[in-house]
């Protein structure tokens, strides 16, 4: 066609999606969309959205069936080929245990999440990005049921997820978490998990985490985690978008987002001591401490990104350096909680090994000899005599986060943080400061969490005694949990082996 | 050595997970369809009411009128799940693809008739914004609705909504030379057209329904159940000498069409088929968005063929006798 | 402290290309192993030139093929028909 002038890509992109959108007339706009604006948040040109990526339906398809064709393709030849009994050791499977409990759950939140602002925001571009991912977040769901469905024939702990995320104690950590950011406004939601937990966090969840799985032989797992990666480039892209124009719109939306942003940062600090732990004491071979990927992902990479956004006059996260310190106690802080209360969760513990107890100190030059092999090394003594240490008490949770109260003072790795305040006539308690100010911003909220151990005591979770309330659990007492060692899981690993030596002659 | 382990046992100690098992009455094997969508959505001990919406919980049975006692009932007959689902549009859009270079390279649209080409830029063009419309109601019934089973299906249909609205609008681009000028000409007549008028109020009420099976309904039985095929199908004669091309280049979505009725119409079926009163809230649903959309489309039917209207009254007695083949007292 | 512009790629053929590309074209260019992926950083920006891929390909590459491979990244991403740019620059 000659004389008239083609679409730039850009152009071209906003004519396929944001020029299919319009103002209603028959319906008010406000009534069209009825969340947007009860947050506070001021926009007042949804048309300076820039478009994060520019991807087409049909792109998307094409991209996304290619990655799912390799996938699949490596998920039916690990099962073929038994890639279960080539992982480094038995104990791993752990891991996959607490991930498909704990966080596949959180990634269908976030794809009912992102459903909710692909509606229900009012500008297109945002919308699109929005139910691309939200459309990706149920893909990372079903790739990783997928994937640990092959274990689940063989591994103890699995069969019950999602019941379990729905009961189990621990995993009220995230369920909370994301019924925190379900329940918010969509400004809030996307500031939560777009930007916070995508951009901010989910490095430090999911490349060190999926290295760790290669690095154990866990080829199914790491295709899966990095495939799933993969499509993170478009979510940070959104959560980097959402933040900028936020703050770009209007100044009143700056006290609002920073407000998001300490609180958001602070909750998935909290969420992510379970990787921490899964990190330092759960892939048998390692790849790299928490510490060391809490430099890389939030000191060094939340730094620039922090410096960039200063020019908006948004401020690191509240309490950041308190979490940078924490990072060298908090996976520690962690297992010792889990190893006590083994009795109740659906994963198997151990004290390290002589081997890992020195990788443990190497790592953490400033604590690990000082406050934790010590005990490590006591408990491990208890347990060759027969006096292995189990916690009979139900722990104190703290209000927000749902932690048990087991994390120490800023300063003084040796005293339990406690903190409460009081909300109509009632005493809540927290495990830090980060916490009790982000119940204090918002009780009416906070109050209604249903805290696994008040939910005991209550009678609501099957009955008044352990035995009572692991059968509400679904726990197949004496294979999902306790020990790894003594476990149905160690034995089976253990003939895999006998049986693999043998051949081998 | 891994020939070798061969010979250990490696008897399962289950086939699948205990949820699943549940629901197939017993351990055996089940499909990556079934481990990807039953029970998958959480159930029950949620944490905080949402601040939008306090009066229900964020999964909640209630945002329908509609009862089940079980929501995994209404499963999908396609069995889609993401990687099913994308290979497929995967597929699909390949075709499509070809098709899009055969009419560019013989330059089928630009040679056709001014009358065709003004039809097609009045008549088809601003479909676009009605499948846009759709892709919200879609999104809307994911976020709202209860059960995997049936809001999963849904974002795979909002994704569709979307990309149909694009092979749309590059309808648009191929007349246009790549400018986006009947793109724009299409917003004014969605927006102004005295043909389209009705067509756009039905979808913006749609807008606000918050009875997410109600909604569900009114998309799949009055806007693809009546006006997609009026457009897609009834309305060919009115492209004249483009009806060829117009017809290749939307394949996409007549195949569309009749897949996503398979997964939609047993949906409908299963609910009413729950309860009496399932069924009378259902066939009083359908009645009004079928009587709807046959009424908006006849302006347009009536604009576009000089039909006084007929070709529109097709498609709504055409779905009416899909609704009553569903179950439902129509 | 400068800001690190970073891209981490799955270790693996399809991303061959992508990652000596990179290499060839961001001098100063530091590479963090690790199993399964590569991490490579630079101070402000680092670029990946669809040309460059393409010489090492050995056919046409489009920058939104990178999803296929990509891990993660940091910085502000700059995208079009002939780069995929991460900057801390404005």
């Amino acid at each position: 066609m000659s004389g008239t002038k083609k679409l730039a890509l850009r152009q071209r992109y906003e004519y396929l999606t944001r020029g299919l959108d319009w103002e209603t007339t028959y319906q008010p706009m406000d009534k069209v969309f009825p969340y947007d604006s009860f947050e506070g948040i001021k926009i007042k040109d949804w048309s300076a959205w820039e478009d994060p990526f520019r991807l087409t339906m049909d792109s998307y398809w094409k991209f996304q069936a290619e990655k799912e064709r390799k996938l699949y393709a490596v998920l039916d030849s690990f099962a073929q080929n038994n890639g279960q009994t080539t992982i480094s050791d038995g104990r791993y499977a752990n891991v996959l245990k607490l991930f498909l409990t704990g966080i596949s759950p959180e990634e269908y939140q976030a794809h009912r999440g992102f459903a909710f602002t692909g509606r229900h925001l009012r500008g297109a571009g945002a919308r699109v990005a929005a139910q691309m991912q939200s459309l990706d977040e149920l893909r990372h769901l079903q790739t990783q049921v997928h994937t640990i469905s092959h274990y689940n024939k063989y591994f103890d702990g699995i069969a019950e997820w999602p019941l379990m995320h729905d009961r189990v104690w621990y995993l009220s950590v995230p369920k909370s978490f994301f019924d925190d950011a379900r329940s918010a406004g969509p400004f809030e939601f996307m500031i939560a998990i777009g930007f916070a937990f995508e951009y901010l966090l989910t490095n430090l969840l999911f490349v060190p985490f999926m290295s760790g799985a290669a690095y154990n032989g866990d080829m199914s797992t790491v295709t899966f985690g990095f495939s799933a990666q993969s499509d993170e480039s478009r979510h940070m892209t959104l959560g980097i978008e959402i933040i900028k124009f936020l703050l770009e719109q209007h100044p009143d939306n700056l006290p609002i987002v920073q407000k998001w942003v300490d609180k958001w940062f602070w909750r998935g600090h909290r969420l992510l001591g379970i990787v921490a732990m899964m990190m330092d004491y759960m892939l048998p071979k390692k790849v790299m401490s928490w510490k060391e990927a809490w430099d890389i992902y939030f000191v060094e990479a939340g730094g620039a990104l922090f410096q960039d956004l200063g020019r908006y006059g948004l401020k690191m996260p509240k309490y950041a350096d308190i979490a940078t310190a924490e990072a060298e106690h908090i996976s520690h802080q962690n297992w010792a909680v889990f190893y006590q209360y083994t009795h109740a969760a659906a994963f198997h513990t151990w004290m390290p090994d002589n081997e890992h107890l020195d990788w443990l100190s190497e790592k953490y030059p400033n604590t690990f000899d000082k406050y934790y092999r010590p005990r490590w090394e006591m408990w491990a003594k208890m347990e060759k005599e027969g006096k292995r240490f189990y916690n009979p008490a139900l722990p104190q949770l703290c209000q927000t986060c749902q932690i048990p109260m087991a994390y120490t003072e800023p300063g003084d790795p040796t005293t339990i943080c406690f903190r409460s305040t009081q909300y109509k006539g009632d005493t809540y308690h927290f495990c830090s400061d980060g916490c009790k100010d982000i119940f204090c911003d918002e009780p009416e909220k906070f109050v209604q969490a249903w805290l696994p151990v008040h939910q005991i005591f209550q009678g609501n979770c099957g009955g008044a005694t352990v035995p009572d309330v692991l059968k509400w659990y679904h726990m197949n007492v004496g294979a999902d949990n306790m020990d790894y060692v003594g476990s149905p899981d160690e034995k089976l690993w253990n003939e895999w082996h006998a049986e693999k030596l043998r051949q081998a002659g | 050595m891994t020939v070798q382990i061969k010979t250990i046992d490696l008897e399962p100690k289950r086939n699948t997970f205990a949820h699943v098992a549940r629901r197939l009455g017993a351990d055996k094997p089940a499909s990556r369809y079934q481990e990807a969508t039953l029970d998958v959505q959480a159930t029950e001990n949620f944490h905080y009411k949402p601040l939008w919406e306090p009066e229900y919980w964020h999964y909640d049975t209630r945002k329908t009128a509609v009862v089940m006692a079980d929501w995994y009932k209404p499963l999908d007959p396609r069995q889609f799940y993401y990687s099913t689902y994308n290979i497929a549009r995967a597929n699909m859009n390949q075709a499509a693809e070809k098709n899009f270079a055969f009419v560019d390279e013989r330059g089928l649209l630009t040679k056709a008739s001014a009358q065709a080409q003004a039809a097609i830029r009045r008549g088809l063009l601003p479909v676009r914004h009605l499948h846009w419309g759709s892709n919200m109601n879609m999104a809307e019934m994911t976020q709202r609705g209860y059960g995997t089973a049936v809001t999963a299906p849904c974002i795979f249909s909002a994704g569709d909504h979307l990309g149909m609205a694009q092979y749309v609008s590059r309808i648009g681009l191929l007349l246009d030379g790549q400018t986006g000028a009947t793109l724009d000409e299409a917003k004014q007549t969605w927006l102004n057209d005295a043909a389209w008028q009705e067509i756009r109020r039905l979808i913006e009420d749609t807008f606000v329904e918050r009875d997410w099976f109600h909604l569900f309904v009114a998309q799949a039985l009055g806007v693809n159940g009546v006006l997609l095929p009026f457009m897609y199908k009834k309305a060919e004669a009115a492209w004249t000498d483009a009806a060829m091309p117009i017809a290749l280049l939307t394949e996409f979505m007549n195949d569309w069409h009749a897949e996503e009725a398979r997964w939609s119409d047993s949906v409908i079926k299963t609910v009413a088929a729950e309860s009496d009163a399932n069924k009378a809230l259902v066939s009083e649903w359908a009645k009004t968005w079928i009587a709807r959309a046959t009424a908006a489309a006849k302006p347009l039917s009536a604009a576009l063929l000089n039909d006084d209207g007929a070709a529109a009254a097709a498609a709504g007695a055409e779905a009416l006798k899909k609704a009553a083949s569903l179950g439902l007292a129509v | 402290m400068a800001q690190v512009a970073s891209i981490t790629l799955m270790q693996n053929d399809d991303a061959r290309p992508i990652i000596d590309a990179i290499m060839a074209d961001n001098p100063g260019v530091r590479v963090l192993n690790m199993p399964g992926a590569v991490k490579l950083d630079c101070d402000g920006k680092i670029t990946v030139n669809r040309a460059s891929v393409e010489e090492r390909l050995g056919r046409p590459w489009d920058p939104q093929e990178i999803q296929l491979v990509l891990v993660s990244m940091a910085g502000n991403l700059d995208e079009d028909d002939d780069h995929f740019t991460l900057s801390w620059r404005h």
